[in-house]
């Protein structure tokens, strides 16, 4: 428990905070690799996984593609991309995107395809246009799944950002790498919990916004 | 002019032949009523109407005019639709549902609102109850919701799928009355699919009788059928042989009572 309060002091140590190598200057940086790293993968994943559960069509081979990015080991890709585009952060990032895509995909063409199919069809038969069907009934239906989605793969990509400053030196992965370097194990396990705090914070605030996405179907009314 | 099904089937892609030469017109302001075994494709020649099927061959005309020359979503938006199984919007408040339609057609949330509320009140809901969410309704209201929706947009169609399947025998015979009603005063031209021969009896003016494969076992006003059904099915269908549709009159006291099958008084003749 000793290691484990040198950790503590380390992290409560006014010296490690403020400046471009503070504790707080990282937790930022390391949010906004995250953020970058889900809202890209979103941008793609989202409207193909939207478009496969609104038209059923072309699963498979996103299914099996997804499956195929997902046995990608990161860190193998990390160095490859690394090799490839040198030092900074568009390696890791490009990493973190492909590590991101699988369940957002899944989460979004799962949650189209559990929207009710009796409402879907009746909205269609009363003469909602297919564009109005995704955005009014099954994404509202399905959001709950999709934003689920959203959540893993948050949880994922912040665990691993990590990895970012295994090539640039961001976020606070720097902390354990650079603590196993000079063998400074306080601060390596520091930076550990700072990662970990920082993933939990991250999924309760997701897991709220999902509880309250949830169709309001059953509520009893105000 | 009404709805005329010309020479109309349907085999979906998997090889079901769901319906074959089918032809019937409907008058305007008329009622038909398929009625029909499981499977027997009412649901599909009801949703050629709108083009929620696609004839494989034959075609489907509305005042004349073939519906494949009309564009799908405004044509879906000029007929009203009443779903087998309710399909209101279940994360939509109840008035909001059955403002769906006229709200799509741009008229604005509030007028389509308080609209809402007043149709509610024509098919008999609360329209204190327009607040609550389809899954707070007992099976009964929800259809009667989905009645309303149907009718928000003013259409001069009506399609529904077994509108009442859903509810017990009293309460279906109440929203029977209560379409009767509405079809007196606002004179549709209707659709209705239903495997409840009695139900088509009531409320259809003509109806078609389907088997297995859409073929049409007899056509005629519930008066015809009834006085000559035209082959065993159809007298087996109409329960032809039933106590209650065996009726006879029996002299009492200088007055004719009517008996069923089983001797029991229906009534008097007058
Ligand atoms: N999308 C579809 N693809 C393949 N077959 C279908 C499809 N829809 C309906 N069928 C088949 O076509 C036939 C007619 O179906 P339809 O739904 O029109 O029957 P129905 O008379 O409405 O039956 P029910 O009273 O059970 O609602 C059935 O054999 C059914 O299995
Ligand atoms: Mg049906």
């Amino acid at each position: 428990m000793n290691l484990f309060g040198d950790a503590l002091a380390w992290i409560t140590d006014g010296a490690h905070w403020g400046g471009p190598g503070g504790i707080d200057h990282r937790v930022v940086q390391h949010l906004l690799v995250t953020f970058a790293a889900v809202a890209l993968a979103a941008v793609l994943a989202l409207p193909l996984g939207i478009l496969i559960g609104h038209t059923g069509r072309g699963r498979l081979v996103v299914v099996a593609l997804a499956g195929a990015v997902r046995a990608v080991p990161t860190l193998g890709l990390l160095t490859l991309l690394g090799l490839a585009l040198g030092i900074g952060i568009q390696a890791p990032l490009i990493a973190l995107v492909a590590l991101a895509f699988p369940s957002l995909l899944a989460g979004a063409y799962a949650g189209i395809e559990a929207a009710d199919r009796g409402a879907v069809d009746a909205a269609r038969a009363v003469g909602m246009s297919e564009w109005q069907l995704v955005t009014r009934v099954e994404i509202p239906l399905g959001a709950d799944v999709i934003l689920g989605g959203i959540r893993a793969a948050t949880l994922q990509v912040v665990a691993t950002a990590t990895l970012a400053a295994y090539i640039s030196d961001t976020g606070l992965g720097r902390y354990l790498f650079s603590g196993l370097k000079s063998r400074q194990y306080d601060q390596m396990l520091a930076g550990a919990l700072l990662v970990a705090a920082l993933a939990l914070v991250l999924d309760l605030t997701m897991a709220a916004l999902q509880r309250a996405s949830r169709p309001t179907t059953r509520k009893v009314p105000s | 002019m009404g709805i005329e099904f010309r020479d109309v089937g349907k085999t979906y892609p998997d090889g079901t032949v769901a319906v074959t030469g089918f032809s019937c017109t409907v008058p305007s302001h008329r009622t038909l009523a398929l009625v029909g075994t499981s499977g027997s494709g009412k649901t599909t020649l009801m949703r050629m109407v709108n083009r929620m099927v696609e004839p494989t061959t034959g075609s489907v005309l509305i005042d004349g005019r073939d519906v494949r020359e009309l564009d799908k979503v405004a044509l879906r938006r000029s007929i009203g639709y009443v779903p087998q199984a309710g399909g209101l919007l279940p994360h939509r408040r109840v008035v909001d549902n059955v403002a769906t339609v006229p709200v799509l057609t741009g008229t604005p949330r509030r007028a389509a609102r308080d609209a809402a509320l007043a149709l509610l009140e024509r098919v008999g809901i609360d329209p204190a109850l327009g607040r609550r969410y389809p899954a707070q309704l007992s099976g009964g209201q929800q259809q009667r919701v989905a009645v309303a929706r149907a009718l928000a947009a003013e259409p001069n169609i009506l399609l529904m799928d077994e509108p009442f399947g859903a509810v017990d025998p009293i309460v279906r015979r109440g929203l029977q009355d209560q379409l009767l009603q509405l079809q007196a005063e606002l004179g549709k031209t209707i659709v209705l699919v239903t495997h409840d021969i009695d139900e088509a009896f009531r409320l259809g003016d003509e109806v078609v009788i389907l088997r297995t494969g859409g073929i049409v076992a007899q056509t005629g006003t519930p008066k015809e059928i009834v006085a000559a059904p035209a082959d065993e099915f159809v007298r087996d269908f109409i329960g032809a042989d039933r106590a209650e549709r065996a009726l006879r009159t029996v002299d009492v006291d200088g007055r004719s009572v009517v008996v069923d099958g089983d001797g029991r008084p229906v009534g008097v003749l007058e």
